[in-house]
């Protein structure tokens, strides 16, 4: 077994690693990172499978775009929780 | 207006908590009466479920067991597909058969694109590529659709986007950056046809820059070339320029306009018939996309 073979299962092991991490992480921030991981090395496995157009589309599109979409998603979600805890605790001390 | 969003919202989380059938949630007993300006009336709403502790249990308690067996079913038919595929790597194999030689063999000549990928994904297999582009811009669409029927997304309170765009790593990192990333952008999308990448990454890519962009500056900056008009008039002429494009290989059975420009040539990014522009209007439909998805979000519009 040479160097690069070593170096694919490595990135094979790794991404099941992260795969199981995703979906055992409570965080989801840590959960989307863990994601992030998954899809850089997804996408140097396609290099390795002799398929850059792949790669290079995982790399953007993977890694890139759907975390990036995926965040806002977040943030959106912890602004409209913090607005609503705030007007509920408006409404107690109104009350 | 100000005032009279922020309960809005809240009214609306609350009407919708109540009409959605999220069983496995604490159900609030008593809930909220809606007020005037709320205007989805209580009678419209389907009607509450009211389930007690104990009926509420066992469903809990069948959750597990019926998501298990659910998985369980899908993993025996995914695995069950899989045990269908020919062996790996024998002579008989549906992918070594005429069409896989052929693309290798004569897809030069036919399509003109030197990246035999590109000239699959653009030429032989255009259809599907048109209809991508279109699912594309119909989420787009639909994105902007529901966010301006919920009374468009709010901007950030000014001092929570000054915190964020003034932020020296952030802006020093997208300084550096963001041009690199452009022109890689750029790059791999005046390079489908001669080698690895396409419209479709290359327009991630470059969305991907332009949102890194925006982030460390503020949508200002850019309002000047990506405007609103800017957005619309992009996405809809490059969605009908391929359409014209390819309509008529595919109303004509893949017969081909004479093109300008010669078979690919390595080197030569003006070469490769239809495949370049093709690529160049997918690049743009993507990129506005991504863009335009991240504006929406984060503003309400474009």
């Amino acid at each position: 077994m040479n160097g690069l073979d070593l170096f694919q299962l490595l990135l094979l092991a790794g991404i099941v690693v992260c795969g199981i991490a995703a979906c055992q992480s409570k965080n989801l921030l840590v959960c989307l990172i863990i994601f992030m991981a998954y899809s850089v090395m997804m996408s140097v496995i396609w290099v390795l499978l002799q398929a850059p157009d792949l790669a290079i589309t995982e790399a953007a599109v993977g890694a890139g775009i759907s975390s990036i979409l995926l965040f806002i998603t977040l943030k959106k979600l912890r602004d409209i929780r913090k607005k609503v805890r705030h007007e509920e605790t408006d409404e107690t001390e109104a009350l | 207006m100000k005032k009279q969003t922020k309960p809005k919202l809240s009214e609306r989380l609350r009407a919708w908590d109540a009409g959605s059938f999220d069983l496995t949630a604490s159900i609030d007993p008593d809930p909220p009466v809606p007020t005037v300006e709320h205007d989805v009336r209580q009678e419209d709403l389907p009607p509450l479920v009211s389930l007690s502790e104990r009926e509420t249990r066992g469903f809990r308690r069948l959750y597990p067991v019926l998501a298990a067996a659910l998985s369980a079913v899908l993993v025996a038919f995914l695995l069950s597909a899989v045990l269908a595929l020919p062996p790996y790597g024998a002579a008989d194999n549906p992918p070594h058969n005429e069409v896989m030689e052929r693309y290798v063999s004569q897809g030069l000549d036919e399509t003109g694109a030197v990246n035999t990928v590109a000239g699959v994904i653009l030429d032989y297999r255009a259809f599907d590529t048109l209809g991508e582009s279109h699912v594309l811009y119909t989420a787009a669409t639909a994105v902007m659709i529901l966010l301006l029927a919920a009374g468009g997304g709010r901007e950030e309170p000014p001092s929570v986007r000054r915190i964020m765009e003034g932020d020296p790593i952030l802006r020093g990192t997208a300084r550096v950056q963001v041009p690199v990333i452009l022109l890689f952008g750029v790059y791999v999308i005046l390079n489908g046809h001669l080698g690895p990448g396409g419209g479709f990454a290359g327009g991630a890519i470059l969305g991907g820059g332009l949102i890194l962009y925006v982030i460390a500056f503020g949508f200002e900056p850019l309002e000047r070339i990506v405007s609103g008009r800017v957005f619309r008039v992009g996405i809809a002429s490059a969605l009908c320029f391929y359409s014209a494009a390819k309509c008529y290989s595919f109303f004509c059975g893949a017969n081909h306009l004479e093109t300008i420009f010669r078979n690919g040539t390595p080197g030569a990014i003006l070469s490769a018939g239809l495949i370049l522009p093709l690529n160049v209007a997918v690049g743009l439909i993507v990129a506005l996309t991504m863009y335009g998805f991240y504006s929406m979000f984060q503003r309400g519009r474009v």
